[in-house]
């Protein structure tokens, strides 16, 4: 794979970071096209915040290369923090400055001043709908605004790239929703968005991503992509009582090729619809009541839970 | 470096301090009150001495001695007694310090120009408060024997004019009262200014590892050394207001008296302020949390206040450890800020001290600059 760096936002190859013996991100490689929502999902401890640490210039890497706005990110660091906002997983602004404070005081730092920062400021108020709370002490909003003001502060000195580390961890629905649309806003304006989560429903929102387990990228692609590629068959939805034994009875099944627990329902991957009667004999036979089967549509999530039982087994 | 980005953080930091009511107090306050605690409440003046009186003479020049001490004003009599079988009661009773015993044959003595001698018994459970007794003890009694001295030689004099005349007065110089205020309230702005910066700068660099904000500077254009100037230039700020705060307490409530230059203390003490600014972010480097930034702090605040010279003077440490306290910089600036103080002596006579306060200043600051940028990057 030849890289040119200027298409891309991000490249990464071979990226290797240990802590000690333990290895968190294990021989990565990626791109990320200039303008695109790239979303890079996995649970927690998958290694998705060690890799975003490192294309930041926190971290350095043990092994492997990487650019970021076309600049190298072992050797051009400095260079590449003017060109990218960085919002951490933990909230990270200044409780006790207000509203105003914080953004002028990471606008300062990122050189803006006077007009300029005027007139960010009034942006970014209005972005994170906190005009009338700019006196406010940061520490006395709510999660949701907060993490709001911490996108337009990241944003202040208006940069090409944005990296976001599960921005919406821990808000409510209504305000992820929100946060969302302020994600699409900006990649709108030509700004290439990286964002984590491990919110299996985000994913639908990216435009392409990247699932990570246990520091290995374990598939890439676009959402259509990645369901096509990884639900080769059926999708049933089995509603069954009792659910473990379904599960354990399905599982034995040889004309089932996944199944997992999906709220109060089962998911289980066939060949085609023509084996459900299969299905019913095998758990009529086990005691087991079925309610209905049905089949549905693959969501991520189901991609995802057949992804890392792959890895689970492989491993 | 850019100037802009270092004022932008350190006026963040100087908000950041405004609305901390905790620090605020403790800023205010903390001098005030370890003035009082170190200068009037740990006293080390001795007075009103309770003295037992055994006088077994009972002679003119015996009630003389007495009355000399009780004249002194450090000696109050409290009781006399008749036997020494009363001394050990009195004394394990705690109902006087000190028992003077003038044994019989002291006035014989003194008239035949013979050496006599007078008994002191003291209570010992506070050997620093039994040897200032003692002192004063010396005093009292050399004071009598030169004026019985002086008294002979008149006599002398009288058949030989030209016999010289040594008078040997005990003065005590630099502390003509021997207040202990004079001497601890130095001691207590060096442990002010010592505690609060190094505190402040260690517990201002780890809260914002601890609340995450670092890693956000971390991925601003911040440098190390910007970051690190921008994080202790506050507080060499506010320990040089804290400075003058507790120079104006001890001058006007405390009512200390400085000997020496005023703008040279102020300028030493922002020498001194590299050493702690260096401790805080050194401190900082090896802490995780606030808590352990506190107590690593006063891992070096223990033996800075003990082996300095704040407390025991150093001359009457042991050996082995006062060779240590060459290694504790407070030490020196305990010596120029007592110098300044109460000597009123300048560079002239102290450049010893600040050559080796500025030598631990910039190493100290050097080494713990070097080990901050490190752990950034
Ligand atoms: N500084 C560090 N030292 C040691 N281990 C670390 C460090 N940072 C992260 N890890 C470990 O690396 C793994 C990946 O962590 P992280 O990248 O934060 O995962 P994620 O963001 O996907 O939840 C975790 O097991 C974590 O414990
Ligand atoms: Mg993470």
């Amino acid at each position: 794979m030849t890289l040119t760096s200027n298409e891309y936002a991000v490249t990464i190859s071979d990226l290797v970071k240990k802590f000690g013996s333990f290895t968190a991100v294990d021989d990565v490689s990626l791109t990320v096209g200039r303008g695109e929502i790239f979303g890079f999902l996995g649970a927690n401890g998958a290694g998705k915040s060690t890799t975003i640490r490192i294309l930041c210039g926190i971290l350095a890497p043990t092994s492997g290369s990487g650019t970021v706005a076309g600049m190298d990110i072992v050797r051009e660091t400095e260079k590449i923090k003017t060109r990218i906002g960085y919002m951490s997983q933990r909230f990270s602004l200044y409780e006790d400055l207000t509203v105003t404070e914080n953004i002028k005081f990471f606008g300062e730092v990122y050189g803006v001043y006077g007009e300029r920062l005027a007139q960010r400021t009034a942006w970014i108020l209005e972005m994170a709908n906190l005009r009338e709370r700019r006196d406010s002490l940061t520490g006395e909003l709510a999660m949701g605004w907060k993490q709001r003001l911490a996108l337009g502060c990241a944003m202040v000195h208006e940069p090409d790239i944005l990296f976001l580390d599960e921005p919406t961890a821990g808000v409510d629905p209504a305000s992820r929703r929100r946060f969302w649309e302020l994600i699409y806003t900006v990649a709108e304006q030509g700004v290439t968005v990286f964002v984590t989560t491990h919110y299996m429903d985000e994913a639908e929102h990216c435009d392409r991503m990247a699932l990570m387990h246990r520091g290995r990228i374990i598939a890439l692609g676009t959402p259509a992509e990645l369901k096509e590629r990884y639900i080769a068959g059926t999708l049933l939805e089995v509603w069954a009582e009792p659910m473990m034994a379904a599960l354990e009875c399905l599982n034995s099944l040889p004309v089932v090729r996944e199944v997992a627990m999906f709220g109060s329902a089962l998911h289980v991957v066939v060949g085609s619809l023509e084996d459900v009667d299969s299905l019913r004999a095998a758990l009529e036979t086990m005691d087991i009541r079925i309610e209905r089967i049905e089949p549905a549509r693959p969501s991520l999530e189901d991609v995802f839970v057949a992804l890392i039982e792959h890895a689970e087994r492989g491993a | 470096m850019n100037l802009h980005r270092i004022l932008r953080l350190m006026k963040k930091e100087l908000i950041q301090v405004r609305r901390d009511r905790r620090i605020l107090a403790f800023l205010f306050i903390a001098p005030v009150v370890q003035l009082f605690l170190f200068g009037y409440a740990v006293s080390t003046d001795v007075n009103h001495v309770a003295m037992a009186v055994l006088d077994e003479d009972r002679t003119a020049a015996s009630r003389a001695l007495i009355q000399r001490f009780t004249a002194s004003g450090y000696f109050d009599q409290v009781a006399y007694l008749s036997g020494q079988a009363e001394i050990d009661t009195l004394l394990d009773a705690g109902r006087a310090q000190m028992v003077l015993r003038v044994p019989r044959g002291f006035s014989h003595d003194l008239s035949r120009g013979r050496g006599t001698e007078i008994q002191t018994l003291l209570d010992g459970t506070d050997s620093r408060k039994a040897r200032v007794i003692e002192g004063y003890t010396n005093g009292v009694v050399r004071l009598y024997g030169s004026e019985i001295l002086r008294a002979r030689m008149q006599v002398l004099r009288a058949r030989l004019p030209r016999l010289p005349a040594v008078d040997a007065r005990v003065r005590v110089w630099y502390n003509p009262e021997l207040k202990s205020v004079n001497f601890m309230v130095p001691g207590v702005l060096c442990m002010v200014l010592f505690l609060i910066t190094m505190l402040m700068t260690s517990l201002a660099i780890v809260r914002e590892k601890e609340i995450g904000t670092l890693e956000q500077l971390v991925v601003t254009p911040l440098s190390a050394g910007e970051l690190m100037l921008g994080k202790t230039l506050p507080f060499l700020l506010i320990g040089l207001i804290e400075f003058v705060l507790t120079l104006l307490t001890a001058i006007f409530i405390f009512r200390v008296d400085v000997a020496g230059s005023i703008p040279l203390l102020f300028v030493l003490s922002a020498l001194f302020l590299l050493t702690t600014l260096g401790l805080g972010i050194f401190i900082s480097t090896v802490s995780k949390t606030q808590h352990e930034a506190t107590l690593t702090g006063f891992l070096f605040f223990m033996p800075f206040i003990l082996l300095s010279g704040f407390i025991f003077p150093v001359e009457n440490m042991p050996v082995g450890i006062q060779w240590a306290t060459y290694l504790i910089p407070l030490r020196y600036f305990l010596e120029i800020v007592r110098g300044i103080f109460m000597r009123g002596v300048g560079l002239e006579v102290l450049w010893p001290q600040v050559l080796v306060l500025a030598v631990f200043g910039v190493g100290i600051l050097a080494l713990a600059a070097a080990r901050f940028s490190k752990r950034l990057g």
